[in-house]
């Protein structure tokens, strides 16, 4: 019972965050200097009075900023997430399309970057201080160091451009017109080097963590009794201290998937995937505020859903842990 | 090591090198973009020496697209990606050639009347709408009324003096003018004056209407898809009124908004052409040597575009022309264009570029580099070096499209620091950009590049016209110059139908704001087109950047 109301307590806390955060973001966003019509009218390149007067009646932008905002909070309490005027496109259909290719890249990255990551920790911390932990030590702060853009760049220069294994970027050969299993694999295709770029970026502070965190928990009483019980070391690793060790594991994959919908600009961008981090980026160079604030607002609403989220996995992991407070 | 780098293909120079270049063909080349330029002369060159061969049938060509476009109307948005994709999807009135002359497209013939105010265009018969609608003379006097004449941001202008448009018959436009206006010729390809469809905008919201983004047209390829931030697919048209073409099965833009990721693709050949120098400066150099690759810069006669910098002629320091004239005296264009701009531009010396050979004309007026004489220009305007060795320092902003424009503005601080003015570069995105200097007016010296177009009435007049100042209308007057006699000039020759009149007006302009300098021609640039070696076409119209794929075919189908 006292879970549920936690949850419920949850969900009334969620709608008022997301409304404020709403309503700053509005406010925060008109700070940028000039608007949608001037990016526009900058890009066509040439410009009339009455070319500029158009495109701000065409937006909006005519109107005052309270009818605006009144407009934008009927909107969002609607849950309208509003038009695109420069695409030309209901904003809810523009992330829409968008969404998949950012989960899915999101996804693979993260999914690789943890199991991968985790086992290297673990790794390096059941053998801490030989030579194994000193190399994925070191092979985690090479990569945790590397500007993801430069191994992105890297990664097609030798699997794409000189070995020609891999496609350069994109989603999918649109020449081709694949369908199906076909179509599944070129995406798999595609997938792999934004995958590697990211993943290693994330891959690198899961190792790192899993290390430290495994370590930490080896300190305690509990490890050492199992050890004097003659436990095998095995066993102690697996049973005893990874499960004990993942707690940190978790909060940080809530921290990152968080972000998920914010995406991965610089990956995106250097692989041409399709994604929302572009999409967001881009829209805020050209001034396209509604299409802004509805990816804002829909990060936000994931952001504090992934909280609510992660409270609960906590239970599962430790049932010292609870939602309703003190057992 | 020579970098000097010539569009005549005749030139002497460049013609050495051709015969240079040509016995290199395949060995790595001489260093230098002029060389490598050459060596695309020498390719193109070879295309062209042997028999043309037939076109073959069939192929996808993918080309880059960068940015993404807005909408796929060039008649709603003359913004570049729109025209270099609507180019394949809608035909112009006419094209252009090299040399800027129109020839006939959508119109076959077009008579101005002795007094020049009767434009009479015959259109071609038998062309179809992609939707198969016949395309008549009420579709053009549509567009005109509705959409050029009311939202086209440069054609309002252009067709500001036509009163009225009589349909004859379907096939016959007679335009009538209240004053003679040459400038119409020079914007009627399908970027300057694209026609839409009547029976699909007619009485709807033409700025929301639905086809904005899947346009129907007349051109060699039909609009089929567009995958937003990913891709747009056209196919070949079957019905096109030039039978037998276009070559190719379909076309595909690929969005691809990394400048390091483009040069992959190209390399590798993923992609097989872009437009509008889509890899920077130093790639396109290293990708013109491989053998798979073509780099020119053939194809923008038509935006003859330059660079220059605004002076804000309202701020204390910059009033005087003394030091404006000081500060050109200081700047190298020569640098400019070889270092900055890796041989991709040449000197300008006049707003009106070169390539627009009737028109340009400096008037023998210079300013060659030289520091005395800048120092002595401006120790006259009263601006004495202080006990530090400055004299006074100004803020330098430039447009923020690449590296090129930053480095352009760094360059200009260390030439002003050897007059002793200090100079700070800022940085800042598009918007905020234009805000500041065509809004606030809260600049020194602004950055930025126009293009010309055919006909300066077009393309150079709005810089220096004073109606527009400090009315935030990007692309207008920058410097604050107001000048009646300018305005008056540049008036004038929007009704002046005696064409060598207009020329000697103009260069009575050039004359002027040559003199009072409120604005400082920096470099003209080139552009450059990168294509797949074995993508083959007829030389490039002057327009092509936004010209159509429809005489373009690939040697090797299979390949692609």
């Amino acid at each position: 019972m006292a879970a549920l109301a936690h949850l419920r307590r949850g969900f009334v806390q969620i709608a008022f965050v997301v409304l404020g955060i709403a309503i700053i973001n509005f406010f925060l966003l008109r700070l940028a200097p000039g608007d949608a019509a001037q990016v526009m009218a900058g890009e066509a390149g040439s410009a009339t009075p009455e070319y500029m007067a158009a495109l701000r009646r065409q937006f909006g932008l005519d109107q005052p900023l309270h009818v605006q905002f009144f407009s934008y909070l009927k909107n969002v309490l609607t849950l309208n997430l509003g038009y695109s005027f420069r695409q030309g496109l209901p904003v809810s259909e523009l992330i829409a399309h968008r969404v998949g290719p950012t989960l899915l890249l999101m996804g693979a990255s993260i999914g690789f970057a943890i199991t991968v990551g985790g086992t290297l920790g673990f790794l390096a911390a059941r053998h801490a201080g030989k030579a194994a932990d000193t190399i994925i030590s070191i092979l985690a702060l090479l990569f945790y160091a590397t500007p993801v853009f430069w191994v992105g760049v890297m990664l097609v220069v030798v699997f794409s451009v000189a070995l020609d294994w891999l496609p350069v970027g994109g989603m999918i050969t649109i020449e081709a017109g694949h369908t199906g299993l076909a179509y599944a694999w070129d995406v798999a295709q595609h997938l792999v080097l934004p995958t590697l770029t990211l993943g290693l970026f994330y891959l690198a502070i899961y190792t790192r963590l899993m290390r430290a965190s495994m370590l930490e928990v080896y300190g305690q009483d509990f490890v050492r009794t199992a050890r004097a019980k003659g436990v095998r070391a095995h066993r102690i690793a697996v049973r005893h201290v990874l499960r004990n060790a993942l707690l940190p594991i978790v909060t940080t994959l809530g921290v990152q998937l968080g972000s998920v919908l914010g995406g991965a600009i610089l990956v995106e961008t250097v692989f041409s995937w399709p994604g929302l981090g572009r999409l967001a980026f881009e829209a805020l160079f050209q001034r396209d505020l509604n299409l802004l604030l509805g990816i804002l607002f829909c990060s936000s609403i994931v952001v504090v859903l992934i909280n609510l989220a992660v409270d609960v996995i906590y239970t599962l992991l430790d049932p010292r842990i609870s939602l309703g407070g003190t057992p | 090591m020579s970098h000097v780098f010539s569009a005549a293909p005749v030139a002497p120079k460049t013609a050495l090198w051709m015969r240079g270049a040509a016995a290199l063909l395949a060995v790595a080349l001489l260093g230098g973009t002029g060389s490598a330029m050459a060596q695309d002369a020498a390719k193109a060159g070879a295309s062209t020496a042997s028999a043309e061969p037939a076109p073959k049938r069939g192929g996808t060509l993918t080309a880059i697209i960068q940015p993404e476009p807005v909408i796929l109307t060039a008649a709603l948005n003359s913004a570049a990606p729109t025209g270099v994709v609507t180019g394949s999807i809608f035909d112009g009135l006419v094209d252009y050639d090299s040399k800027l002359n129109p020839v006939p497209a959508l119109a076959t013939s077009w008579e101005t009347s002795k007094d020049g105010r009767t434009l009479t265009l015959k259109l071609r018969p038998g062309v179809t709408w992609h939707d198969g609608k016949p395309f008549t003379s009420a579709d053009v006097k549509w567009t005109l009324e509705e959409v050029w004449k009311k939202i086209h941001p440069r054609n309002q202008a252009t067709f500001a003096k036509v009163i009225s448009v009589d349909t004859p018959d379907d096939l016959t436009v007679v335009l009538h003018l209240s004053e003679p206006s040459v400038a119409i010729l020079s914007s009627l390809n399908s970027n300057g004056a694209q026609v839409l469809p009547k029976h699909l905008y007619e009485g709807t919201d033409i700025l929301n209407n639905p086809y904005n983004n899947k346009p129907v047209g007349t051109g060699a390829f039909v609009f089929k898809e567009w995958s937003r931030g990913n891709y747009l697919v056209l196919e070949r048209n079957p019905n096109y009124w030039d039978k037998g073409k276009p070559y190719l099965d379909k076309v595909i833009f690929k969005v691809i908004p990394d400048a390091a990721g483009r040069a992959a693709a190209l390399e590798k050949g993923e992609v097989q052409y872009g437009v509008l120098s889509p890899v920077p400066l130093k790639d396109a150099e290293r990708l013109s040597k491989l053998p798979t690759l073509r780099v020119s810069t053939a194809g923008y006669e038509w935006l003859s575009p330059w660079l220059f910098a605004d002076f804000n002629v309202e701020r204390p320091q910059l009033k005087d022309p003394k030091v404006r004239q000081a500060l050109a005296h200081v700047i190298d264009r020569n640098t400019i264009s070889k270092v900055v701009w890796f041989g991709f531009a040449q000197p300008a010396t006049s707003p009106i570029p070169s390539t627009l050979a009737a028109f340009h004309d400096a008037g023998g007026i210079s300013y060659p580099v030289d520091l005395k004489k800048a120092e002595a220009l401006l120790d006259e305007a009263g601006y004495k070096r202080g006990a530090d060795g400055t004299r006074f320092s100004l803020d330098v902003d430039y447009i923020p499209y690449g590296d090129d424009f930053k480095r352009t503005a760094e360059y200009i601080k260390q030439a002003l620091k050897r007059v002793g003015i200090e100079a700070n570069v800022r940085t800042q995105d598009t918007a905020a950009y234009t805000k500041r200097v065509y809004g606030d007016r809260d600049f020194d010296i602004a950055i930025t590049w126009f293009a010309a177009f055919s006909d300066p009435q077009v393309g150079v007049s709005r810089a220096y016209l004073s109606g527009a100042v400090g009315k935030n209308i990007p692309w207008t007057n920058g410097s604050g110059y107001r000048n009646p006699k300018v305005d008056a000039q540049l008036t004038a020759v929007q009704g002046e139908a005696d064409v060598e009149k207009r020329i000697q007006i103009f260069k009575d302009f050039q004359k002027t704001v040559l003199t009072d300098l409120p604005s400082l021609p920096l470099v003209e640039l080139k552009f450059f087109t990168v294509e797949a070696a074995n993508l083959r076409h007829p030389a490039p119209t002057g327009d092509q950047v936004y010209g159509s794929f429809r005489d373009f075919w690939f040697e090797d189908v299979k390949a692609n």
